[in-house]
C-alpha cells in the first residue's frame, strides 16, 4: 500500500497525522456510547465540585466533527497519493482510495466498532450531484451534439442488451448450477442484470481523466455512461416491482417503454426548465456579484432533486440544467463569479470523488457478504462478454449512419471503457430485502473492483501501446475560431445546394433561433447582441493580458511580431506624425519613461459587498525588480515601435478598451501595467481613473459596476492615442496603469 | 431501386464516379439536383443558385457560390480564373471536395485528401488568385462573418483579422524584425495554421444514397 512503503527512517508527518486522524475517526463512532462527564447534575447541589475549568462534550458536536474527519481524512489521503510519484503513475487514483477504504474498514471492524456503509442518501443526494453536475456543466457540447445519435444508441440500445443478455444467461447458469443457486428466478436476475449492466460516470471520469485520450472517445464513454440512468431507473424500477410480484406481462412491458420515454423526456425538460431559469436570474445580478455562484449551484441542485421526486432521470436533468444555462450564464457574470463556479464545482466534485471511492472501500468491509464462485466469477466475466460484443454489434450498426466511422481500436477504447463503479452498488443496497441481496451485493462489488483495478489500470498501457490519439491540448486560436464558424456556413451552404437538409441545416437555423429570441431574454444588455466570434475574440484577448501580467514577460504573445509588420505600407496615404529626429525620440522615451514610475494611486475603501479590488493585488506583492524591469523594457520596445508607424488613426479603432489599475500603495512600481495609457496633462493624482474613452461606433458598455466600467483592449491600434498624446503633451504626461474591475467571463 | 432504373447516361456517370468517387446512386440525385437548379438545362450559371432559399440568408454566399465557378476547384493543375457557367462534371467535381475519407485510406491517401479540401478553403479565401491570402482578403473572410452585426461588424471585424494575422505570422515566422513586412497566408502557412483544425474529418457533409431531393426545395 502507498503509505506502507515510506522509508522507515523517517516518520513522515502526514502518515502520523493521518493514523492519529484514523484513531479518532474509529474512536469518535465508538465513543457514542460512552457516558458523558457529570456535568449535567443539577439537582445534586449538595455536591459541589469546583468550578469546571475543562469540560468534554463531544456530543453536541458529534455529527459534524465526525463528517469533517472524514472528509479531512480523504483529502489527505489524495494528497498523499502524489507525493509518491511512481505509484500515482501507475495505479488510478480511485483504485488507491479503494485500498485506502478497505483498510479503514478494516481498521474500524479490527477495534470492534461497526463502520459506516455507503449509505445511499448519503450517495445518491449528496455524493453524486457535485460529480455530475461538474460533469455536465462544463460537458464540451459540440463534440456531444455532433456524436448524440452514437452516444444515445450505445446508451439506450448497448444497456438494455446487457442487461437483458445477463439477466438472462445468469438465469441459465443458476438453473444448470443448482444447489443454493436454484431458487433464484428470472426477474430477479434480470434485476440484477440492470443494476449491473450500467456504465459508471463516477468511474469513467475518475479513469479517463487521467490517460487523455482524444475527445471523440471520451465524450462517446462518457456520454453513454451519463444517458443510460435514465434506462438504468426504468429497468431497475420496473424489475423491481416485478420482482415481488413475479410475472410481467406484456401491458406491462409496453407501459415500461412509455415510462422511459417519461422518465428521460421529462429528465430533460425539467433540467431546461430549472437552467431557464437560471439564466434568467442570472441576467439581474449584476449589482449583487457574490451571489452569483450559488444562483447556478442552487437551480442545479434543485433541478436533480425535482427530477428525483418524480422518480424522473436526475442525472439527465442535472445535465440539461448545466447545459441550458451555461451559456447565458456566462455572458452575464462576471469573471470572478466564472472563476468561483468553476472552482468549487471542481473542489465539491473532487472532494465526493475521493469520499465515495474510500466509502466504497469501506462498505465492502462492512457489509454482510455471501461468496459462490460459479455466480460471481460468471457475473465477471458475463459483464466483459456482453460489453464487448454489444459494442461490436452496435458499432456494425452505427458506421452505416456516421461520417467519421469508428475504427477497431476506438471500440475496443469503448469497450474496455465501460467501468462500473459505486452507482450499480447503491442500486444494489437500495433492494429491499430479497433473499439474493447479499449475493448480489457481493458479486455487485467484485465487478466494481475488477473493473476499476484490472481496468483501470490497465487501460493506461494500453491506450500506449494501440497508440490512440491522445488528446490535443493546444487552446483554440483565434483563427480555429475564425474557420470553425466559416466551415460551418460553408457546410450548410454546401447542403443547401445539395438539397437536402441534413445536421449542418438544422443546426444552424437553432442558431438563428437562439440569437434572434432566446438571447435577447437571457442575456443582460448589450451582450445579447454579440456575435459569438466577437465574445471569442474578446475573452481571447482578456486571456492574453491576464497571461502577459501573469508571467511578467512578453514571451507568450506573438509579441514579437507586431502590427507594422503585417500592415502593407501605404505611403500614400500621408503621415499624420512628421518624422522626429533620434534626439526627439530619445527625449520622448526618456519622459515617458520617467513617468512610468509614477502611478495613480487612489485608496478605495474596502467593502465586503463590492468587487472592487484590483485582480492583480496579490500579484503586487509577488512582482519582483527584475520582472518590473523586463516590462518596462518591453514597453518601450513597443512605445519606439509605434512612434515610427504612421498613425492609421481612422482604420481600427478598438473595439472596446482594457483599463487597468494599479490598486497597490506603493508608489515606485508599475505593477499590472502592460501598455500605459496617456491622459490629458491636467488629470491629478486623486481624480478618478476610469475616464474612457471610447469611439462614436462603439456601444456604451452599461454594464456598471459602481462606476468602473469594463471594456477590452484590442490590439496595436490602441497606441494611436499614445501617438497623438506623445506628440501633444511633451510636458508631464501621466500614465495609467490598467485596471480590470469586473471584467467579462473567460 | 428507382434511382438505378433511371440512370440514363450511364458511361458518363462511370467516368465521373471514378474521377470524383461518388457511388452510381449519388451521382444521380446529385443530376437531378443539378437539373433542379438549372431547370432542366445543361449549364448552371450564378443566377441560378439564388433560387436555393437557404442560401440566402448564409453570411458567406457569394464565396460559397464563387467557389463553384473557381477553375482552380476543377482539378485540372494550373488553372486559374472564373467561369460563367458550369456543367454537371465540374458540379459534381467541386462537390466531390466535400466527400467524407473512406475508412479503408492509408494515411498517405489520407493526407492527400486533406491537401485537396484544405486547398478548397484556401481558395475560397484567396480570392484575387496570386497564391497568398492577404490581410486585405483576410479581413474581408471576417467581415463576411460577421456581416449580421451591422455597422459593428466592419470595425471589430478589421480588429479581428488584424490578430488572426499576428497569430498566423507568428506561427509560420516565429520572430520578424521591426521592418519586414509579412504579405500574406501562403498555403504553406495555411496548412501550418489549421494542422490541428482535423478538416479531413469535419468538411464532409452527407451525400445520399436514397433520393430524398423531393423532400425539400
Amino acid at each position: 500500500m502507498a503509505l506502507s512503503c515510506q522509508p522507515l527512517g523517517s516518520f513522515p508527518p502526514r502518515l502520523s497525522v493521518c493514523v492519529l486522524l484514523i484513531v479518532f475517526v474509529a474512536a469518535a463512532s465508538a465513543s457514542h456510547d460512552a457516558p458523558q462527564d457529570g456535568t449535567h447534575d443539577p439537582t445534586n447541589v449538595t455536591h459541589k465540585k469546583g468550578f469546571p475549568v475543562l469540560l468534554f462534550n463531544y456530543d453536541h458536536v458529534r455529527t459534524p466533527f465526525e463528517i469533517s474527519l472524514w472528509i479531512l481524512l480523504a483529502l489527505l489521503m489524495k494528497l498523499g497519493f502524489h507525493v509518491i510519484p511512481r505509484v500515482s503513475q501507475v495505479v488510478p487514483e480511485s483504485c488507491l482510495l479503494i485500498v485506502v477504504g478497505l483498510l479503514v474498514g478494516g481498521f474500524i471492524k479490527a477495534i470492534g466498532e461497526k463502520a459506516p456503509a455507503l449509505d445511499d442518501t448519503l450517495f445518491f443526494l449528496y455524493l453524486l450531484p457535485p460529480i455530475i453536475l461538474d460533469a455536465g456543466y462544463f460537458l464540451p457540447v459540440r463534440p456531444f451534439t455532433e456524436n448524440v445519435g452514437t452516444i444515445l444508441v450505445f446508451a439506450v440500445v448497448g444497456t438494455l442488451w446487457n442487461a437483458f443478455f445477463m439477466g438472462g444467461v445468469m438465469y441459465g447458469v443458476c438453473q444448470l448450477e443448482g444447489g443454493q443457486l436454484a431458487s433464484v428466478d428470472l426477474l430477479s436476475c434480470l434485476l440484477f442484470g440492470s443494476i449491473v449492466s450500467a456504465v459508471d460516470p463516477v468511474a469513467v471520469l475518475a479513469v479517463f481523466e487521467e490517460i487523455h485520450i482524444n475527445e471523440l472517445l471520451h465524450i462517446l464513454v462518457f456520454g453513454e455512461s451519463l444517458l443510460n440512468d435514465a434506462v438504468t431507473v426504468v429497468l431497475y424500477h420496473l424489475f423491481k416491482e416485478f420482482s415481488a410480484v413475479g410475472t410481467v406481462t406484456v401491458l406491462d412491458g409496453v407501459l415500461a417503454v412509455v415510462c422511459f420515454f417519461v422518465v428521460s423526456l421529462g429528465g430533460l425538460l425539467v433540467g431546461a426548465i430549472y437552467g431557464v431559469l437560471g439564466a434568467f436570474t442570472s441576467r439581474f445580478t449584476s449589482h449583487t456579484r457574490v451571489i452569483e455562484p450559488l444562483f447556478v449551484f442552487l437551480y442545479s441542485y434543485m433541478a436533480y432533486l425535482s427530477a428525483e421526486v418524480f422518480h424522473l432521470s436526475g442525472i439527465m436533468s442535472l445535465i440539461a440544467c448545466g447545459v441550458t444555462m451555461r451559456p447565458y450564464v456566462e455572458a452575464n457574470v462576471s469573471h470572478k463569479s466564472y472563476t468561483t463556479i468553476k472552482y468549487f464545482l471542481k473542489m465539491w466534485s473532487s472532494v465526493s470523488e475521493t469520499l465515495i471511492f474510500i466509502f466504497l472501500g469501506v462498505s465492502t468491509v462492512a457489509g454482510p457478504h455471501a461468496w459462490n464462485w460459479t455466480f460471481v466469477v460468471v457475473t465477471v466475466v458475463l459483464c466483459l462478454v456482453s460489453r464487448v460484443m454489444g459494442v461490436i454489434g452496435l458499432t456494425y450498426v452505427i458506421n452505416k449512419f456516421r461520417i467519421v466511422k469508428l475504427t477497431k481500436k476506438d471500440q475496443f477504447i469503448v469497450a474496455y471503457g465501460g467501468l462500473r463503479g459505486a452507482i450499480a452498488y447503491s442500486l444494489g443496497f437500495l433492494l429491499p430485502d430479497h433473499p439474493m441481496k447479499t449475493l448480489f451485493l457481493t458479486a455487485i462489488i467484485t465487478v466494481v473492483f475488477f473493473t476499476v483495478f484490472v481496468q483501470g489500470m490497465t487501460i493506461r498501457p494500453l491506450v500506449e501501446l494501440l497508440a490512440v490519439k491522445k488528446k490535443m491540448e493546444t487552446r483554440r486560436s483565434i483563427n480555429e475560431e475564425i474557420h470553425t464558424q466559416f466551415l460551418d456556413h460553408l457546410l450548410t451552404g454546401i447542403e443547401g445546394v445539395c438539397g437536402h437538409y441534413g445536421h449542418h441545416h438544422w443546426k444552424d437555423k437553432l442558431n438563428r433561433f437562439n440569437k434572434t429570441y432566446v438571447k435577447r431574454w437571457l442575456i443582460a444588455g448589450e451582450r445579447s447582441m454579440e456575435p459569438q466570434l466577437i465574445s471569442f475574440y474578446n475573452k481571447m484577448e482578456m486571456r492574453q493580458a491576464m497571461m502577459m501580467v501573469e508571467s511578467g514577460s512578453s514571451a507568450k504573445l506573438p509579441g514579437l511580431i507586431s502590427m507594422q509588420n503585417i500592415q502593407p505600407k501605404v505611403e500614400s496615404r500621408g503621415r499624420t506624425i512628421p518624422k522626429i529626429s533620434k534626439g526627439r525620440e530619445e527625449e520622448i522615451r526618456r519622459i515617458l519613461r520617467s513617468n512610468l514610475q509614477q502611478t495613480k494611486q487612489r485608496l478605495r475603501s474596502y467593502s465586503r459587498h463590492d468587487l472592487f479590488a484590483d485582480p492583480f493585488e496579490d500579484m503586487n506583492e509577488n512582482l519582483s525588480e527584475m520582472r518590473f524591469r523586463k516590462q518596462r523594457v518591453e514597453m518601450e520596445r513597443r512605445m519606439s515601435h509605434y512612434l515610427t508607424v504612421p498613425a492609421n488613426r481612422q482604420e481600427t479603432p478598438p473595439v472596446r478598451r482594457v483599463r487597468f489599475e494599479s490598486d497597490d500603495q506603493e508608489s515606485s512600481r508599475e505593477s499590472s501595467g502592460v501598455r500605459a495609457r496617456n491622459v490629458g496633462p491636467n488629470s491629478s493624482p486623486a481624480d478618478a481613473i476610469s475616464v474612457l474613452e471610447e469611439s462614436p461606433p462603439l456601444r456604451p458598455n452599461r454594464r456598471s459596476d459602481g462606476g468602473a466600467r469594463r471594456s477590452a483592449e484590442h490590439g496595436a491600434p490602441a497606441t494611436d492615442d499614445d501617438d497623438d498624446d506623445a506628440e501633444e503633451e511633451k510636458g508631464e504626461p501621466q500614465t495609467q496603469a490598467r485596471r480590470v474591475s469586473d471584467p467579462g467571463p473567460n | 431501386m428507382g434511382a438505378l432504373n433511371s440512370l440514363p447516361d450511364e458511361p458518363q456517370y462511370v467516368g465521373l464516379a471514378e474521377k470524383t468517387g461518388f457511388s452510381f446512386e449519388q451521382i444521380g440525385i446529385l443530376h437531378k439536383r443539378f437539373k433542379q437548379l438549372s431547370n432542366n438545362g445543361e449549364t448552371l450559371r450564378r443566377e441560378d443558385f439564388n433560387t436555393i432559399p437557404d442560401l440566402l440568408c448564409n453570411p458567406i454566399r457569394s464565396e460559397i457560390i464563387e467557389a463553384f465557378f473557381d477553375r482552380r476547384n476543377f482539378r485540372q493543375t494550373d488553372a486559374v480564373g472564373t467561369v460563367h457557367e458550369i456543367g454537371f462534371g465540374e458540379f459534381l467535381l467541386v462537390m466531390s471536395h466535400f466527400r467524407p475519407p473512406s475508412i479503408r485510406l492509408d494515411d498517405e491517401q489520407k493526407e492527400v485528401i486533406r491537401m485537396e479540401k484544405l486547398r478548397f478553403l484556401f481558395n475560397m479565401h484567396d480570392t484575387d488568385n496570386d497564391g497568398t491570402i492577404t490581410l486585405e482578403e483576410y479581413r474581408h473572410v471576417v467581415e463576411e462573418l460577421l456581416s449580421r452585426s451591422g455597422a459593428l461588424g466592419k470595425e471589430t471585424a478589421k480588429g479581428i483579422a488584424d490578430a488572426a494575422m499576428l497569430e498566423v505570422a507568428s506561427i509560420s515566422m516565429g520572430h520578424m524584425e521591426p521592418d519586414e513586412f509579412y504579405e500574406g497566408i501562403t498555403f504553406e502557412h495555411f496548412n501550418k495554421l489549421l494542422k490541428e483544425f482535423e478538416v479531413e474529418s469535419r468538411m464532409n457533409i452527407r451525400f445520399m444514397n436514397m433520393d430524398t431531393t423531393t423532400l425539400c426545395k
